[in-house]
């Protein structure tokens, strides 16, 4: 690792102020840039930690559904957001081990999509907002890619808004190293229609199974995607799975979390 | 009742209380003065000739003290192979110079070429980061695959070695032609095809070295990860560095684990003591996990072709493998023996075969040098063995628990001769086999599967009847076979003045127990306390010349030597009690930890007579020296013959390949048990170590030689939930003939039988299922793997 200053400010604006700054770069639960500075992948001059914001941190209910702030760790949001939105609960609950859930949090998660992170399914297949210290982004928008989203330099998220579905379901497959999803599926049922999201499998990191949503949207079973196939072409190849075992996965997760969502 | 003292008790690890509590001392928990830190620069490319490292700038940058390159070394020996193997044409292996730091060309990534010494292990990587950028390496085509290694001489990783081949050997040369024709005449073969995987050895504590040198006295002290500090000093000493043995202490203080990989020397270890004495000052270097996964030795890495010749009704009549063995870069130094001897020797397993024949090529490749990983070529040969002999049941229609009754050796057989060489000395195949098909309840599996079913399973059952030969080796015998060692061990008991007892063992615990199982020993036979003896272990200037421990042999071979010493302090007590006592020395008894006159109350407790051993007031000093200790060397007579039946079960669910083993048993015969607790959590963690390798781990190099599996991102560890809660057994119990606790080794067995159960049971419960076109699958069986094979 090499040498970095270090910042904690307390509020949003403080925040915003310090990340303008020359070389600044946020810091959330650590759990992914401190192994990366780790290994002398990436050396920011100064680290802001997001932590210490107190607007930033819980679970609670408001406008548009459930609130979450960005700087909320995977174990707060398993116990708080478990009576609110129990699918969401228990995502939070699969990730990493204790220690990774005690200091990871959905705002470094989400500014990181990883391919094979959690969240981002929850986020999509919710039709989630993710808030910034600038504007409100629709989970649409905001996932743009492996490692890419909307964040603009100097952007960061302050909370996420997920409007809570009649049922939901996540079901995720471990890669079997990192156990990470290998391949993920979040099903979220709203008076409106379905919406399928999947991590991990995707070229392109998390995408929607709109296939999926149109036939559950007209008959939520594990039976309505039987007569479906996902196409090889878009999914990833790697170590632990070809791109035809992951697009097999992305159909029997599917119907388990539809059959989980019950 | 289960006793709760000595020998056969399940006495709680002593040592687990440093360990759980954090109170162990690791060779990076010690914190020297003046200490300076030592950071490795290593190759970033698989196969590369070095051209100019101008080390200017990095020299120049704050903290750093000293730079080390290959030409520092060039002059001093290379770290050799332990065994020199003879092709089967009679020309000995090639014995390329394995140097202490890469010179003229890096052959692996990880291979280090130079070396930083700074105040900080920080500053030291920032120069090493710097002469990384400094130094020219020329890329050169990486050779990864086995096969097309040997195919094209062109590309050689040693220049002077032009097939890339170090060895091709026969087991037994001279039975070929025999075994040849058996199977031309044998009524069916099977044939498979079988990929045994590299694994890399995580052990929890990663390597680590501190040299220091002292220039008052020139001595010389290695703090190191070692599985047997003897040995290193020697490999250090006498073949590296050229320092006199009596000149270097090697001390290897707790270690985390080691599985094999930390038996050998590395060049590390040279390289701190060469910068201490440089700077007169102590140098230390832990390696970082990444580290670890790229230069520890790695383990398995075969490529076998095995035939069975047999009967239609599943007599076996032959057996013949071809196999490729991975070496790597360069040869570590089990590594020549561990594909040949300690493989192809037990490919006739606990069966009756007439006709063996075993044939290695180890073959040099650009990637982390392989050597034994517990188990150590047993695994790979009782794989082989178990896997084609299920296979043959499956062509044949026949019941893979009969075909196996059918062949095992039978109780009176004993002592066996082996066709590859070994005499096993005894054993109860059959009783084994008995014991685990009832344990796992095989009458009841329908009903289970049929549960499983229910739930939307396949449920399969595997089974390996497995033997192995450890507790190495008797120096004679593995002179005659290659070894450049002897393999003996030794142990002094030191009865201090009031009467407790100090124990220095040549073997090392690196995890294992010994301080407990050795001191239970100790205790018993002298009747006293267990808290009344230490053992000490992993220090060459506190114990006497052993040889470590790996191969299960710390038991059967150093705990002979220990309760020979303690023999010895028998017999003299009893000449002291003799002379105190006023009587015959033949009328000495001992007891229950004391001395009498037989066939009177006269006696001497072993206390009093060990305080008398000291303050000889009343003492035969005329014919008797004063003091009680004794020390002796074993060696041993043969190898020792732990064997065992394993019955897995396993449920896998279709829809996503995954296999999850639901139930295993072992039923194991390890002679007598000196601590069943101890012997339990060794079965454990061999089997968690075999579900890994049968499940989960794997190590891929991409075709430039890259590690792609170089972290716990991509490496799968076995976890808690991986494996089942285990079904132990060692009631079957025939104890081994030729040492006196009539103890076999348990350290490895659980990592030898268990991956072809695994895989057996997950190929079972495939063909039950349906899908009958499945023949094999190689390890691991992933979830991928497995949908593959389904779906192909
Ligand atoms: C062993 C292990 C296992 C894991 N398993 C899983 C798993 O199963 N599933 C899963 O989904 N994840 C898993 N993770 C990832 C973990 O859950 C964290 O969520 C993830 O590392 C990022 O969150 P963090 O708070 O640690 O972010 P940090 O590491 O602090 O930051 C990550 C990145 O996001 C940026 N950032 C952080 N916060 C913000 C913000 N509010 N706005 C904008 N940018 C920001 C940082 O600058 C940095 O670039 C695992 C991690 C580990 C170490």
């Amino acid at each position: 690792m090499h040498n970095f200053d270090f910042a904690k400010p307390s509020t949003i604006a403080d925040a915003a102020n310090a990340l303008a700054g020359e070389g600044a770069q946020a810091l959330s639960g650590g759990q992914t840039l401190i192994p990366t500075m780790k290994q002398r992948l990436a050396a920011p001059g100064v680290l802001v930690s997001l932590t210490g914001i107190a607007e930033m941190q819980g679970v609670c209910t408001g406008d548009g559904g459930l609130h979450i702030g960005a700087a909320t760790s995977h174990a707060v949001v398993a116990k708080d957001a478990h009576p609110h939105y129990r699918a969401l609960a228990e995502l939070a609950g699969g990730i990493g081990d204790p220690a990774v859930r005690s200091r990871g949090t959905i705002g470094g998660s989400i500014a990181n999509n990883d391919p094979a992170a959690c969240y981002p399914s929850a986020v999509l297949a919710s039709g989630a907002t993710v808030v910034t210290n600038k504007r409100r982004i629709g989970s649409d928008d905001y996932f743009q890619g492996l490692f890419t989203t909307a964040l603009e330099e100097g952007e960061f998220i302050t909370s996420v808004v997920f409007p809570i579905p009649q049922k939901a379901a996540y079901v995720k497959f471990n890669q079997p190293a990192s156990r990470f999803a290998l391949t993920g599926v979040f099903v979220a049922k709203f008076a409106n229609g379905v919406r399928v999201a999947v991590t991990g499998a995707g070229n392109d990191g998390v995408f929607r199974w709109k296939e999926a949503e149109a036939a559950l949207s007209a008959n939520f079973s594990a039976s309505a995607i039987s007569g479906l196939t996902v196409d090889p072409a878009g999914m990833n190849t790697d170590l632990h799975g070809s791109a035809a075992y992951r697009a097999n996965l992305v159909k029997v997760l599917t119907g388990r979390a539809v059959t989980a969502a019950g | 009742m289960p006793k709760d003292h000595g020998i056969g008790a399940s006495s709680k690890r002593r040592e687990d209380i440093r360990f759980l509590t954090g109170r162990g001392v690791y060779t990076d928990d010690m914190a020297l003065h003046a200490q300076a830190a030592a950071v490795f620069v290593r190759s970033n490319v698989a196969h590369g000739r070095i051209g100019k490292i101008d080390t200017t700038k990095a020299s120049a940058m704050p903290g750093v003290l000293a730079i080390f390159t290959g030409e520092d070394f060039k002059d001093v020996g290379g770290n050799p192979a332990g065994w020199l193997i003879n092709s089967r044409d009679g020309t000995p292996m090639r014995e390329p110079k394995r140097p202490v730091l890469a010179h003229g060309k890096v052959r692996h990534v990880g291979d280090a070429y130079a070396a930083v010494i700074a105040e900080t292990v920080a500053q030291a990587k920032d120069a090493a980061e710097q002469l990384a950028e400094d130094s020219v390496i020329e890329e050169l085509p990486a050779i990864v695959d086995m096969k097309a290694a040997v195919a094209d001489a062109s590309n050689r990783v040693h220049d002077e070695i032009p097939d890339n081949v170090c060895f091709d050997w026969g087991w037994i040369e001279d039975n070929r032609a025999a075994v040849d024709a058996a199977m031309k005449a044998a009524p069916h073969v099977v044939t498979l095809n079988l990929v045994n995987n590299r694994l890399i050895p995580n052990a929890m504590e990663p390597r680590a070295s501190i040299g220091e040198y002292n220039p008052g006295t020139g001595d010389y002290k290695l703090t190191t990860t070692s599985q047997n500090p003897h040995l290193t000093r020697l490999l250090v000493a006498a073949f590296v560095l050229g320092i006199p043995e009596n000149k270097l202490t090697v001390v290897a203080p707790d270690v985390g684990g080691g599985f094999g990989s930390k038996i050998y020397h590395y060049g590390e270890e040279a390289l701190v003591l060469a910068a201490a004495k440089k700077l007169g000052r102590p140098v230390r270097w832990t390696a970082e996990r990444s580290e670890s996964f790229l230069t520890d030795a790695h383990g398995r890495d075969h490529v076998t072709k095995i035939e069975l010749g047999c009967t239609k009704d599943g007599e076996i009549l032959a057996i013949r493998t071809e196999t490729l063995a991975n070496v790597g870069a360069y040869l570590s130094n089990f590594s020549t023996a561990t594909p040949t001897f300690l493989h192809g020797t037990l490919m006739s397993g606990p069966y009756k075969v007439p006709h063996v024949y075993v044939n290695v090529k180890t073959v040099f490749t650009n990637t982390a040098p392989v050597d034994a990983y517990r188990g150590a070529g047993r695994p790979e040969a009782t794989y082989s063995l178990e896997r084609v002999i299920d296979q043959m049941c499956r062509e044949l229609g026949l019941d893979p628990f009969e075909v196996r009754r059918k062949n095992l050796l039978t109780p009176d057989q004993f002592p066996y001769q082996s066709p590859v060489g070994l005499l096993y000395d005894t054993g109860n195949y059959q009783a084994t086999l008995d014991k685990a098909v009832q344990m796992a309840d095989v009458a009841g599996f329908e009903k289970r599967a049929a549960e499983s079913k229910a739930r939307g399973k396949l449920r399969g059952m595997g089974l390996s009847t497995w033997i192995e030969a450890c507790g190495i080796a008797p120096s004679n015998l593995v002179g005659i076979l290659g070894s450049r060692v002897g393999l003996f061990d030794a142990a002094t008991v030191r009865v201090n003045a009031t009467g407790n007892i100090s124990v220095m063992v040549g073997a090392h615990s690196h995890g294992q127990g010994h301080e407990t199982v050795f001191a239970q020993i100790v205790a018993e036979k002298l009747g006293i306390p267990e808290s009344s003896v230490d053992i000490v272990h992993g220090d060459t200037s506190k114990i006497p010349f052993g040889m470590g421990s790996y191969g299960s042999r710390s038991l059967a071979v150093c705990g002979t030597a220990m309760t020979k010493a303690v023999d010895k302090i028998i017999a003299k007590g009893k000449k002291i009690a003799a002379h105190m006592l006023e009587a015959a020395e033949g009328d000495i008894t001992f007891e229950d930890g004391k001395f009498s006159v037989s066939g009177t109350d006269k006696a001497k407790t072993f206390g009093e007579i060990a305080f008398s051993a000291y303050v000889p007031h009343n003492y035969p000093l005329e014919t008797l020296e004063p003091g009680l200790e004794e020390t002796a060397f074993y060696d041993p007579a043969n190898f020792t013959y732990p064997a065992g039946a394993y019955i897995c079960e396993v449920e896998v669910d279709e829809g996503t390949g995954k296999v999850e083993v639901v139930a295993f048993h072992c039923a194991d015969d390890f002679g007598n048990v000196m601590n069943p607790m101890i012997v339990e959590g060794q079965v454990h963690g061999g089997v968690g170590q075999g579900i890994g390798q049968a499940l989960l781990e794997f190590t891929t190099y991409d075709e430039n030689g890259q590690l792609l599996t170089g972290s716990y991102m991509d490496y799968p560890m076995p976890r808690a939930e991986d494996v089942p809660f285990y079904n132990v057994d060692y009631s079957c119990q025939t104890p081994c003939t030729h040492n006196p606790l009539g103890v076999k080794g348990c350290g490895e067995a659980g990592a030898i039988g268990s991956p072809p159960a695994v895989v057996n049971a997950v190929i079972d419960a495939l063909h039950r299922g349906g899908h009958t076109h499945v023949k094999h699958i190689d390890m691991p069986v992933s979830p991928s793997r497995v949908w593959s094979a389904i779906n192909g």
